[in-house]
């Protein structure tokens, strides 16, 4: 059933009323792949837009840009105080959270785009987060999954931030993204959809592919494929680091 | 200077790092614990998730510990035959705590068990050494001469009668297995040594020779440290490399130091700053415990059952 519907969205959302208008954009990012090398601490993604078919007058154009990063299920616990202390009640899960999801907009989202195109187009912390099936005895759900988009906004990992694209002559689009030191791995996309009258009238998106690289990669690699050769390997590391040192010490410092 | 560590997915300064593990190394040395019982808790304060702590810390006393045994064996203060009864129950104990772990972990509660754990062992160890080592340093002062401690409790009444030679010991192996077991239950769950438990125990439960306890300790605790690390590599798959590598480096330096300078300090002093720090920690992991959360709610990636 939510396949259905997933799928009418997609009609709806590529129905002609995109192609009437005469707009469209077109963008380049700054970068369209990220490594997550060990020295890895973060990175800025800057999107240059060029907005094709622009009408003399016609300067009543918006942006949204979003990133999102790969989704996955989550398991929010809430904690209670039980005896004195707090300890994690009972999960709910979350079917699919992103583990990243930026917005960058020409204005504050409810002035610029129809509730329907937010619903449509799956913009905004309230659609990303998918929090359908909620356990009988959680009394508010909107609790739980505003407290995924709170405790993810802390980390730095979910930001909606007004303001922050620049629309020059109705011509021009420039943002910039902050990408926090705390990524995972995955394809991000990156969308941006032009608006005018609160509709959506073009949308343009790029992938964006962060991976681990270098020493990191192969320590993950390592101890996803080989755990026992992995965990081996950690204590003999850990036997020389020892031996040497003692070794070190011992010529060097004699006592 | 930040660094990305690829199984923690954090980032974090690599000198607070080799800091912190030059600060435990030295402490390790000197009082022949692992120092994970602050290494783990410090670790997590930092944002490092509790799993890999717990795993990684296994990993790192691997390496402090071996480091500290080397210079004890040179000495002949270890007593091996003694080493080995503890560490089979270090063993049984470590695949028992690594069970729980995991079990834990798909109940969500690790953080609850770990902390609860830290609160209670740490605040018992902590006064227990704070009292003893408080009236220690009463009675130095006053010139009384050091009381020998030889007492006759129920360990001496069980079975299975072992001589430890180095310990100066003629006992049953069930108090020691047993206090192997407890250790390596802790080991697996709290991401320590044991030392902190075990050094109190062979002293004041088994009566152990003090100038072997530590050698002693440190040997079991290498290889219950070790099986643990294996282990939590293999059913949790939360050994974080790069962090454990950057903390070796600090820590076995650290231990070394900690070694040489130990004899020529005031033991009983520093046993008191040790127990002030212990209680310290403890009190921090209390607190939060029972104070009321910023955050009320925690998420757990991937929602278990796979």
């Amino acid at each position: 059933m939510r396949q259905l519907s997933v799928i009418l969205l997609f009609l709806f959302a590529f129905s002609p009323a995109l192609s009437d208008d005469v707009e469209s954009v077109v963008a380049k990012l700054s970068q369209t792949s990220v490594s997550l090398t060990t020295g890895f601490a973060g990175s800025k993604l800057s999107v240059y837009g060029a907005i094709k078919g622009v009408g003399d007058e016609d300067h009543n154009l918006q942006a949204i840009v979003t990133v999102t990063g790969p989704s996955a299920p989550l398991e929010v616990r809430k904690k209670v105080r039980t005896a004195g202390i707090w300890i994690n009640g009972r999960g709910v899960r979350v079917e699919s959270a992103p583990s990243f999801y930026a917005v960058a907009t020409t204005g504050p989202i409810r002035d610029i785009i129809t509730h329907t195109d937010e619903l449509r187009f799956r913009i905004g912390l309230d659609h990303v987060i998918q929090l359908v099936d909620a356990p009988n005895w959680v009394n508010d759900r909107e609790e739980y999954r505003r407290a995924v988009a709170r405790v993810r906004a802390d980390e730095g990992l979910y930001s909606v931030r007004n303001d922050t694209v620049d629309l020059i002559d109705g011509a021009l689009l420039l943002t910039e993204i902050d990408l926090p030191a705390n990524l995972v791995e995955g394809d991000y996309e990156a969308r941006i959809f032009l608006l005018r009258d609160m509709r959506v009238i073009d949308v343009f998106s790029d992938t964006i592919e962060v991976r681990r690289a270098g020493i990191g990669r192969i320590i993950y690699w390592g101890a996803r494929e080989y755990p026992a050769l992995y965990g081996v390997l950690s204590i003999v590391v850990a036997l020389i680091a020892g031996w040497l040192a003692s070794a070190f010490f011992r010529t060097f410092f004699p006592n | 200077m930040n660094i990305y560590l690829p199984i923690a997915e954090v980032s974090v300064n690599a000198l607070v790092l080799i800091g912190l593990g030059g600060g435990v190394g030295f402490l390790s040395g000197i009082f022949g614990v692992g120092g994970g019982f602050l290494m783990t808790p410090l670790l997590i304060f930092i944002g490092i998730p509790p799993a890999v702590a717990v795993a990684t810390e296994a990993n790192q006393i691997v390496a402090s510990s071996f480091s500290g045994v080397l210079s004890h064996l040179r000495r002949k203060t270890v007593d091996i035959r003694m080493g080995l009864v503890l560490l089979s129950g270090g063993l049984a104990g470590s695949a028992i705590g690594v069970q729980i772990f995991a079990l834990l972990r798909s109940l969500g509660q690790v953080d609850l068990v770990v902390a609860l754990c830290y609160v209670i062992f740490l605040g018992a160890i902590g006064s227990l050494m704070f009292v003893e080592s408080l009236s220690a340093l009463r009675k130095a002062q006053r010139g009384g001469g050091r009381i020998t401690r030889r007492r006759h409790t129920w360990v001496q009444g069980l079975p299975f009668r072992m001589r430890f030679r180095a310990s100066n010991l003629y006992i049953s192996a069930i108090p020691p297995f047993g206090v192997g077991l407890l250790v390596g239950i802790l080991a697996a769950i709290m991401g320590v040594g044991g030392g902190f438990i075990m050094v109190p125990a062979m002293i004041y439960l088994l009566g152990m020779a003090v100038t072997v306890v530590v050698g002693t300790s440190l040997f079991q605790i290498m290889f219950v440290t070790g099986a643990t690390t294996l282990m939590h590599a293999i059913i949790n798959q939360t050994v974080d490399g790069v962090l454990a590598v950057i903390l070796l480096v600090g820590g076995v330096v650290g231990t070394q130091i900690g070694v040489r300078v130990a004899p020529r300090l005031k033991a009983e002093q520093l046993r008191i700053l040790l127990a002030v720090l212990v209680l310290m920690v403890c009190a921090k992991l209390g607190y939060d415990l029972v104070s009321e959360p910023d955050e009320f709610f925690v998420l757990v990636q991937g929602s278990g059952g796979h």
